[in-house]
């Protein structure tokens, strides 16, 4: 698709620029970023030529942010201002993380610093403050951010941020506010299966169905995808988002805290003992003992020999609950094991022999383990940014991902009624009717949860709100359409509407665990993650990097088909609408262009419905033919 | 005026230009359906103005259910006898004949048996018995929408295979239940 550029002082524009773009996996126990320079997709390096930036955040008191390696390195010495895996808190309360005695944090439940109705994200007390893991994983997506810009010389026009394919919405709410609060522009959510399956299909020319079983530092998915010449399904996915490396690290910890009689130790001694876990499982992954050593803070000498052997029995558990997934994601596929060519190994955790083996019991075969299990997913995120950012011709490429649970809505007695079954292909919308259970009555509360169970207290709340105004009517005459609607991103918004009388609400689910659009904004304006930038200068930036593309895209647009889809008086509205924009970029007013920009979008509307008309009538034609004979 | 085609007035087999009957060519549908979506989905649109992209969610989501609905035997029977005017009822009319309900009856007993035993073999069993069964009333609707035109009938059918939906619900279930 030949590009007509406009540019501006300023900002350099030239057709057919390669606009940069990259891919982002951000990992419980490492992140990378990766991008596509001359159509290989490679990770990118930081100074030192390290891929891997492990995902820890230090705070110090002077206000100084360490992240990564330097991070890593005295998170023994200082525990409880180093955070490590903060991916398992994300969109997490505290009752969800379960036993917390063993992990050296402070945590903070927001239920109780919040408004103290619904049970918030957990937070972290460090020694610069309240933190959520919103800012914490924020602050390892700006290290790779601006590792990227320098890296590439230039600005990011967005990226692709990964996660796990069972990551429910408010994990996904959460990675994406993330992302925003570290200037990224999001161009999606991609789950991680999902991008490994694009690196090893388009690496190998591979075609069938595969199945690829992702097991990183705390979460664990399995996806079954049908791969086709540049077509990319997902057929179903299952997984446990809360089971990884770090739990097998930690039952090594618990044998030693056995074997040494220890118990309650303080937030040093846990993060050594994790640590030293953490290198004895490691190390057996080609040996078959190895010895742990460790000085505790009170002088106890820590010795223990640990042989392969038992590794894999106290082990024995972690690796039997991802086949209940595997089982399940199957039976949704409607597939039996023998139909499945290959097995994908994603993450870190499928180096364990243990691991290997019982995939390959389960598949009947040998899994394909010829890709670094670190990088393909950040690999597969650049090939897709890529695609996304428009420098891919999309033609021969597409991805169909599915959203992983159930997405329900409470009804009488709190059970939970599907509304959208798991495994749906995204983007999908359903609507369900209900109706009102006494006279008169006006106000009707929608109770959004997304789970597998029956009864609503099994499943994950997502978010609560009222659909007030309904005209008082005979208990069930009411009809109440309730609409849910799943994005590309798999994030769901939820809209209610009375039928009758037209009363409508319509929310973007911000989960009960999320962060409002009013903390996001606080958290941007506290966090030092911008403190060199103008905050002016750079959404003054932003909205003339977007007038200036979308200025392109309607002018693009109009040259195309605005001779065939539209009178002169129509395309003369446009081209108002264009004058109008390119006026108010002459400013500085960034509010003034957002408003220009959106005018703009807006007048253009059916325009772009007329034109996805017509390539739609396009993409059928010749098949129609034989089917109507029939 | 713009013209509108192609737009969301189609009805789904018209929108992958299909001919409007219960037997299908479910290769055909999922070409068309891949050349569809390779046209509007969110992907293609993410470089683009916010106009395009929300214009492309809406056609990609309709493009799914679409697919959906026409994929899926149950789904696809429903939504032809919707299209003739025909509703089936399902909620409301639950009058089936005596002998259907018992037979219902020992098929709940039966998966409730397997699973109480443990008996994953048995579960398969009665699994591979189910499809057999499913199959034989698919093939029944077919012959009575696409050749009797009987849509009233089609509806009684429609409403039987709903109870089966429900026995292989059940028996995934069992699966579930035996496996943890």
């Amino acid at each position: 698709m030949a590009l007509l550029q406009i540019s501006e002082p300023g900002l350099s524009a030239a057709p057919h620029q390669h606009r940069l773009a990259v891919g982002i996996d951000l990992g419980t126990t490492n992140s990378l970023v990766a991008t596509v320079r001359n159509g290989i997709s490679l990770v990118l390096n930081d100074e030192d030529g390290r891929a891997l930036l492990p995902s820890v955040v230090r705070y110090t008191m002077d206000g100084a942010v360490q992240v990564g390696a330097d991070a890593q390195a005295v998170q023994s010495e200082d525990p409880v201002n180093t955070i490590v895996s903060v991916k398992r808190f994300m969109g997490r309360g505290l009752a969800d993380v379960g036993d917390v005695t063993n992990l050296p944090y402070r945590f903070v439940d927001a239920a109780s610093t919040g408004s103290g109705q619904a049970p918030g994200m957990l937070q972290l007390r460090t020694i610069a403050g309240i933190k959520s893991p919103v800012e914490v994983s924020a602050e390892i997506l700006n290290a790779l951010r601006i590792r990227a810009e320098q890296s590439l010389a230039g600005e990011l026009v967005g990226a692709v941020i990964t996660v796990p394919a069972y990551f429910d919405d408010a994990q996904r709410q959460a990675t994406k506010d993330a992302a925003k609060l570290a200037g990224l522009n999001v161009l999606r959510l991609l789950n991680e299966p999902t991008a490994a399956a694009i690196a090893y299909g388009l690496d190998n020319a591979s075609e069938g169905l595969y199945a690829v079983y992702d097991l990183g530092g705390g979460t664990f998915d399995i996806s079954i995808l049908k791969l086709s010449k540049g077509v990319f399904e997902v057929l179903a996915t299952n997984g446990d988002s809360a089971l990884g490396g770090d739990d097998f690290d930690h039952r090594i910890y618990c044998w030693l805290l056995e074997k040494n009689h220890l118990s309650a130790l303080g937030a040093h001694d846990t993060r050594l003992l994790l640590t030293r876990a953490r290198a004895a499982k490691e190390e057996l992954t080609d040996r078959t003992e190895t010895r742990i050593t460790a000085v505790l803070s009170k002088g106890e000498m820590i010795d223990a020999e640990l042989t392969q052997q038992d590794f894999y029995a106290m082990s024995q558990n972690l690796v039997a609950r991802t086949l209940q997934p595997m089982r399940r994601a199957l039976r949704d596929a409607g597939l039996s094991v023998e139909e499945i060519k290959g097995v994908v190994m994603v993450g870190g955790s499928t180096r364990m022999p243990q691991v290997q083996r019982a995939v390959a019991e389960f598949f009947k075969q040998m899994p394909l383990t010829n890709l670094d299990p670190d990088k393909v997913v950040a690999l597969g995120a650049a090939i897709q940014a890529n695609v996304l950012a428009g420098n891919r011709s999309a033609d021969e490429w597409l991805l169909l991902d599915v959203s992983p649970l159930s997405l329900g809505i409470e009804t009488m007695g709190g059970l939970t009624e599907k509304i959208i079954p798991r495994n749906s292909t995204i983007p999908t919308a359903r609507a369900q009717e209900f109706t009102t259970f006494k006279d008169g009555q006006t106000a009707m509360s929608v109770h959004v949860v997304q789970g597998e169970r029956e009864l609503v207290s099994d499943c994950r709340s997502l978010a609560r709100f009222e659909l007030r105004g309904i005209p008082p009517m005979v208990a069930g005459s009411a009809r109440i359409r309730v609409t849910y609607q799943i994005d590309a991103d798999g994030l769901l918004s939820v809209s209610a509407r009375e039928q009758s009388s037209g009363v409508e609400a319509h929310i973007v689910v911000k989960p009960s665990y999320g962060l409002s659009d009013a903390e996001v904004a606080r958290m941007l304006q506290d966090s030092n993650l911008h403190a060199r930038d103008d905050m002016q200068a750079r959404a003054l930036r932003e909205q003339q990097v977007e007038a200036n593309q979308l200025l392109e895209a309607v002018n693009n647009a109009l040259e195309q088909d605005g001779d065939v889809l539209l009178s002169q008086k129509e395309q003369g509205r446009i081209r108002v609408g264009m004058d109008a924009l390119r006026t108010t970029l002459q400013g500085a007013d960034h509010l003034a262009i957002k408003r220009a920009v959106s005018q703009l979008n807006d007048a253009t509307v059916a325009f772009a419905q007329a034109r996805m008309d017509k390539s739609v009538s396009h993409a059928l034609t010749g098949h129609n033919i034989s089917e109507l004979d029939h | 005026m713009l013209p509108t085609g192609n737009d969301f007035k189609q009805n789904f087999f018209q929108l992958f230009k299909l001919s409007a009957r219960f037997q299908i060519d479910t290769a055909l549908l999922e070409q068309s359906f891949l050349a569809l979506q390779a046209q509007v989905h969110p992907d293609k649109f993410a470089h683009l103005p916010e106009a395009e992209r929300r214009v492309s969610m809406q056609w990609a989501t309709r493009v799914n259910e679409a697919y959906q609905t026409l994929r899926k035997p149950l789904d696809r029977a429903r939504y032809l006898l919707a299209l003739h005017g025909v509703e089936t009822q399902e909620e409301t009319n639950t009058a089936m004949p005596l002998d259907f309900l018992m037979q219902q009856l020992e098929w709940r007993e039966a998966i409730e048996e397997a699973l109480q035993a443990k008996d994953e073999g048995a579960l398969d069993e009665l699994q591979s018995r189910l499809r057999k069964d499913v199959h034989a009333l698919q093939q029944q609707l077919a012959q009575t929408i696409d050749t009797g035109h009987d849509y009233l009938a089609a509806a009684g059918i429609v409403r039987k295979l709903k109870f089966f939906e429900k026995l292989a619900e059940q028996i995934a279930s069992a699966y579930d239940e035996l496996e943890t």
